[in-house]
């Protein structure tokens, strides 16, 4: 049975700290696809997301593609990508893996983006219109300055997935963290399989953590903060599924 | 590799059978998943209600455990439990706690004050109105946080045939070691059907459950 002596073993062991097995490459490799995938992601679902929610259009679709997001089981996901890229020969790049994330990605920044923009205050905005404010000036000044809280805190959903997910792309003959469980899994090595899992663990917290800070100091300093209590719930507004509407889910 | 057809048909009709085996072992292992859940989840959602300082620091621990991945969540557990249903299990209900318990009391606290206090002017004792008021009145959001687990549930299985379970997604991994696209296809397709077809039962059994909900603006 293995012990936590093993495990710091493990990681105290130079070997593990070198070479294209190594702790270091492997974390660049999580990171690589997990970063790719999310910046490819934030603009496309920013973008949606913000104009779905100003323009009021597409809005079911809108729904129907958090609720599909939410439900799409990630290795399911990546795990399509592999054939898919066997079939076209496509190789074994990053590529397969880092758009199965993007995918996996995309839905939780559009959702909560366009619930974001879709729930900043009706006076607010008549507000600024009344000031002469155009349409455009309206969402860049107002609509988005207030819900970028509410878009960092899609994007730190999608962030905190996409590593959790990449962790599977071991399974899938890709690289990161994941490889050391796999592989510890595949030679019976406890040590291994401790010390991977604790590297993800940590990766996915730390992440977790990082864009909590960022979500803290991109909210807009209003008059009336009390106020946000009675706004939807920011963190699980993509999971609730239905944003706005009866997908009530109570979060942070 | 490529000379190889993409999806045989043929393949996925001889194994039918199978297929409805590992159909069962998804859904029991997603159910029991839900079900303890909600059993551990129930307690302490009530506990963190009336007693709110421990809220912050239960979602806290909850939130850590949801926050890590299920693959190293897998690792942690299986050098003690094995490669087994226990293992899997232990993992998927962790999953669940913190969707659950946020709903069971944010569906609390969404029931309006003047409700309780015309309970209370009624001469309700405490735990009649948690039982006879603030809980039916609790019910769609818990009835959400049910729906939202018991879905993520679905996809989390599939990861569990890395630790010798797995329902359907067991065909993902039979596909991938094989270089057999058709079995990894039929599990990946499987496994997204039934999340997505459990999400639309679920939606609709939330929709007959709470019938005033079906005008614009939601529940609570």
């Amino acid at each position: 049975m293995e012990t936590f002596q093993d495990v710091t073993a493990w990681f105290s062991d130079p070997v593990n700290w070198s070479g294209p097995q190594g702790i270091p490459q492997r974390l660049m490799e999580h990171l690589q696809y997990s970063w790719v995938a999310v910046l490819l992601a934030a603009p496309v679902g920013v973008a949606l997301g913000t104009y779905i929610g100003h323009a009021r259009r597409f809005e079911f679709i809108t729904v129907t593609t958090a609720n599909l997001g939410r439900a799409l089981p990630s290795f399911a996901i990546l795990a399509l990508a592999f054939p898919i890229a066997l079939h076209y020969n496509l190789g074994f790049s990053i590529w397969p893996t880092v758009a199965a994330l993007f995918f996996l990605a995309v839905p939780p920044i559009l959702t909560n983006t366009y619930v974001g923009v879709k729930e900043v205050d009706a006076d607010t905005v008549e507000s600024a219109r009344g000031m002469g404010m155009s349409g455009s000036q309206v969402l860049r000044r107002i609509e988005v300055p207030l819900a970028a809280p509410l878009i960092v805190t899609g994007i730190r959903t999608a962030a905190v997935q996409v590593v959790a997910t990449a962790t599977l792309a071991a399974v899938v003959a890709g690289g990161g963290l994941g490889r050391f469980i796999v592989d510890g899994f595949a030679r019976q090595r406890g040590d291994m399989i401790l010390g991977g899992a604790f590297l993800v663990a940590a990766l996915a917290i730390l992440t977790e953590v990082f864009f909590a800070f960022v979500e803290r100091s991109v909210k807009p300093r209003t008059a009336s903060q009390d106020r946000s209590r009675f706004k939807p719930p920011y963190r699980h507004a993509a999971q609730a599924g239905r944003p706005g509407g009866d997908g009530y889910v109570p979060g942070a | 590799m490529s000379g190889q057809p993409f999806f045989r048909f043929d393949w996925v009709w001889d194994h039918r059978d199978d297929i409805m085996t590992r159909l069962g072992e998804h859904l029991e292992l997603t159910l029991i998943a839900v079900f303890l859940g909600f059993l551990i989840a129930f307690p302490i959602s009530l506990f963190a209600y009336r007693h709110r300082r421990v809220y912050a620091p239960i979602t806290w621990v909850a939130g850590i455990l949801y926050t890590i991945p299920s693959l190293a969540l897998f690792a942690f557990l299986a050098p003690f439990t094995g490669l087994s249903v226990t293992t899997a299990e232990m993992g998927l209900v962790s999953y669940t706690l913190l969707i659950l318990i946020r709903n069971i009391v944010g569906g609390l606290d969404g029931v309006p004050e003047d409700v309780r206090e015309v309970a209370r002017g009624m001469g309700y004792t405490p735990r009649q109105m948690l039982w006879k008021v603030e809980l039916p009145l609790a019910v769609p959001v818990i009835f959400a946080g049910v729906r939202i687990a018991t879905v993520t549930t679905i996809g989390l299985v599939t990861v569990t045939a890395l630790i010798g379970q797995g329902g359907f997604g067991y065909f993902i991994l039979q596909g991938l070691s094989r270089f057999f696209s058709t079995a990894t296809i039929l599990g990946a397709v499987l496994s997204i059907a039934l999340a997505v077809l459990a999400d639309r039962l679920l939606i609709a059994m939330e929709h007959r459950l709470t019938p005033w909900a079906r005008a614009r603006g939601g529940a609570v």
